[in-house]
């Protein structure tokens, strides 16, 4: 048996718990309200269109990017403005939001084509789709939230070869890009041909952790049905099971063998990543005209008695999808949002589903504590799980002491945040946390310097 | 015998004077002129290091007072730690005028205590307050209020600040501390200040630093400024020290006179006085102050 490919340094195995790989995507039952953040993305916050009483349809847009990196936002379904106020995020700040009240029929802005028919005849050109995605206010589905649209605008003189699409779902529990794969593969692959126009690249790869079988040969299927593509050539990689896979970084080397060099982006290797969802949502904007005004997001663990994947209009409050599984199971210590790993601990329920959050996992006490800190032993075990070549223990030391100029130049801007240092501690240091504070402090000094 | 140690004497002292010419010769050539003075006037500073003058230490501090006592004036310059004292008897050995400085101390503007801001959620993360401030908004919800993890307590090099085990706060004790602002620069949010320690311990303090409007601040905090205004309508009678910006009320401890008059109007009691504050005065226009009728309770006796 072939060795599968994966990314060359560190790395750790934490317990899958795909409790809801089995899971078909169902609807939300409708919520009444939704909670539209105009900050869901990475940049500046979207200006507000809508007045307070104003009428939305669905997919209307309800505020406009204001700069370069920002995205639109769209109204997820039809409705009255209540207002525009403040709502608490996962971590309890407050963050402008658009407050719609749902009204009873839905009526979707004109020019929006809600039938469930795949529009796979590709019209659109390089930069006429790059305008849709912007429009249609796109952004990374996966996590990081950034704005598809400026991801895919290629300076002058850059080049690129490769498009990457970002199926690895490498965080524990999350299956919502698992089953988009399954039962939106048509849709993904069509989403996928567009990347590859809007970047003029002849060579995709969707790479797929091992981990996930159904999927890839799924995929290859519908691929060998549907193809040749005029764009060129899409495979499926199978990669094996290790996080973080699905970082940008990490699924670049580990599919092309390229290192992208510490400080620089994937374009400097030639690579573009785009997530499976956000290949899909693109399909929706370029073919449909419907923007990312939904989402699948999971809902698991292992105190709940179904877990399940549903599909979300972007806004609805955490508590709705708490009552659609029937309320917090007992004996839950932690409700995380997001990823196991990369997440965070909700401090309320009204937060809103934003663009990025894939997941609400139900943590209980066995699997929240972050149990007692004890001294560094020098194991070195979080040196070897960190995918990105850093000395954990030695940044969390020097974050410690506020020795900031060694912070930077021990390369604390690499750190992806992936908690593989945290999670490896014998000790339950503390060790993502401080060198999180020591990014934060060093972009902040970088920003006194300039 | 006497041969060998008479030969190891004369060959250990050539080395040696051999080895101190040469090291009293670098020492001349390499000499640094040192003002005498930078270490007497240091001898009369505090000693503490603690860097509240802007310098790095109290040798730093006193080379530049003596820069200054050279240009004729070290009025500019001030040790908050060492306070008049200490800069009467710097201007005595000068012989220059020194500045007159208010007796200050650190204040903790935050009343978010367990019992008036009840914990809401449970953190279980690293025991540092700028951990904790990058990670949520705080147990009880308030975004500006304190999380009592006691940066500032670990940043007082002089003992001076202490959880208060009951409030679940910092309390800053007047008498210990040198104003260095040590925990100024911990705080991660910004909740402690340098106020004038007013005499007999007379200051006036708004003990609550939430910018969030009314309602949602007083959800999450039953002592939080909810900038109602009625402090700054009595201050504008008398002084005009109050005002509000971005839904908060800040005093300006220059015109500030003390009177305590806002901390009985307060409705909140976001307002707290080093001292028993008066009975609020009615005003000139007063708008008839419901007269709480005291409740007969208890029944006949």
């Amino acid at each position: 048996m072939s060795r599968l490919p994966t990314f060359a340094i560190g790395g750790i195995h934490p317990p899958e718990n795909k409790i809801t790989a089995e899971r078909p995507i169902e609807a939300l039952p409708p919520p009444a309200q939704l909670f539209v953040s105009v900050s869901q993305h990475i940049g500046k916050p979207a200006e507000p269109l809508v007045e307070r009483g104003a009428a939305v349809r669905a997919g209307q847009l309800i505020a406009r990017a204001s700069g370069f990196v920002s995205a639109n936002v769209h109204a997820p379904m039809a409705g009255t403005v209540k207002k525009i106020d403040s709502v608490p995020d996962a971590s309890g700040y407050r963050r402008p939001a658009i407050v719609i009240d749902v009204a009873g029929d839905q009526e979707w802005e004109s020019g929006i084509d809600t039938s469930p028919e795949l529009a796979a005849d590709i019209t659109a050109d390089g930069p006429g789709i790059v305008e849709a995605i912007a429009t249609g206010g796109i952004v990374g589905a996966g996590g990081a939230t950034f704005p598809t649209a400026v991801k895919f605008s290629i300076p002058e003189g850059r080049s690129v070869d490769t498009l990457i699409v970002n199926g690895v779902e490498c965080e524990p529990y999350l299956t919502a890009d698992h089953r988009l794969m399954l039962e939106e593969a048509p849709q993904l692959i069509v989403g996928t041909r567009l990347l590859m126009r809007a970047l003029g690249v002849n060579r995709a790869i969707v790479g797929v952790e091992n981990n996930k079988p159904d999927a890839i040969a799924h995929l290859s299927t519908t691929l060998e049905e549907a193809g040749p593509f005029p764009e060129g050539r899409i495979e499926v990689a199978a990669l094996k099971v290790k996080y973080p896979q699905g970082g940008e970084k990490q699924l670049i080397q580990a599919l092309t063998g390229r290192e992208v060099p510490s400080g620089k982006l994937p374009l400097d290797v030639g690579c573009v990543v785009s997530n499976v969802s956000t290949a899909i949502a693109v399909y929706h904007a370029v073919q449909k005209g419907r923007p990312f005004v939904e989402r699948i997001v999971t809902v698991t663990g292992k105190g709940l008695r179904e877990g399940r994947n549903f599909r979300v209009p972007i806004g609805t409050s955490v508590q709705a999808l708490i009552d659609a599984v029937g309320g917090v199971p007992d004996g839950t210590a932690k409700v995380v949002f997001g990823g196991p790993m990369t997440g965070k601990a909700l401090t309320g329920f009204t937060v809103p589903i934003t663009k990025g959050s894939g997941g609400v996992i139900f943590v209980d006490e066995s699997e929240a504590n972050r149990g007692h800190v004890r001294g560094c032993i020098r194991c070195s075990r979080c040196v070897t799980a960190c995918p990105m070549g850093l000395e954990p223990y030695l940044l969390e030391k020097l974050v410690n002491a506020g020795m900031w100029d060694q912070v930077e130049r021990e390369g604390v801007l690499d750190c992806i945040e992936c908690g593989a240092c945290s999670f490896s501690c014998p000790s339950n240091r503390p060790l993502l946390d401080l060198i999180r504070l020591g990014k934060a402090e060093t972009m902040a000094r970088r920003r006194a310097r300039s | 015998m006497t041969a060998i140690v008479l030969y190891s004497m004369l060959t250990l002292g050539a080395v040696a004077a051999v080895f101190a010419t040469i090291l009293y010769a670098i020492a001349r050539r390499f000499a640094v002129e040192e003002d005498p003075r930078v270490a007497e006037v240091e001898e009369l500073l505090p000693g503490i290091n603690c860097g509240a003058c802007g310098f790095p230490g109290c040798s730093g501090m006193a080379a530049a007072l003596v820069g200054a006592a050279d240009e004729g004036d070290i009025s500019t310059l001030f040790c908050p730690p060492g306070g008049n004292e200490t800069m009467t008897t710097v201007g005595f050995y000068f012989g220059l005028e020194v500045r007159e400085g208010a007796p200050t101390t650190a204040v903790v503007r935050c009343g978010g205590s367990v019992g008036a801001a009840p914990h809401k959620v449970r953190y279980d993360g690293h025991t540092t307050c700028a951990v904790a401030h990058a990670t949520h908004a705080g147990e009880s919800g308030c975004p500006f209020g304190c999380f009592g993890l006691g940066d500032c307590v670990d940043a007082c090099d002089f003992d001076a600040i202490r959880i208060n085990g009951e409030t679940g706060l910092p309390e800053v004790d007047p008498e210990r501390c040198t104003s260095c602002g040590a925990c100024v620069t911990a705080c991660p949010r910004n909740l402690i200040a340098v106020v004038p320690r007013g005499r007999r311990d007379r200051r006036v303090v708004v003990n609550c630093r939430n910018c969030e409007s009314g309602a949602i601040a007083k959800k999450n905090c039953s002592v939080a400024c909810i900038a109602c205004g009625q402090c700054k309508r009595v201050c504008d009678d008398i002084v005009q020290a109050i005002t509000i910006d971005a839904n908060l009320a800040t005093i300006d401890p220059e015109k500030c006179i003390s009177c305590g008059q806002c901390v009985g109007v307060c409705p909140t009691n976001a307002i707290v006085a080093g001292f028993k504050p008066p009975p609020p005065k009615p005003r000139k226009k007063p708008a008839a102050p419901a007269a709480p009728a005291a409740p007969a309770k208890g029944g006949a006796q």
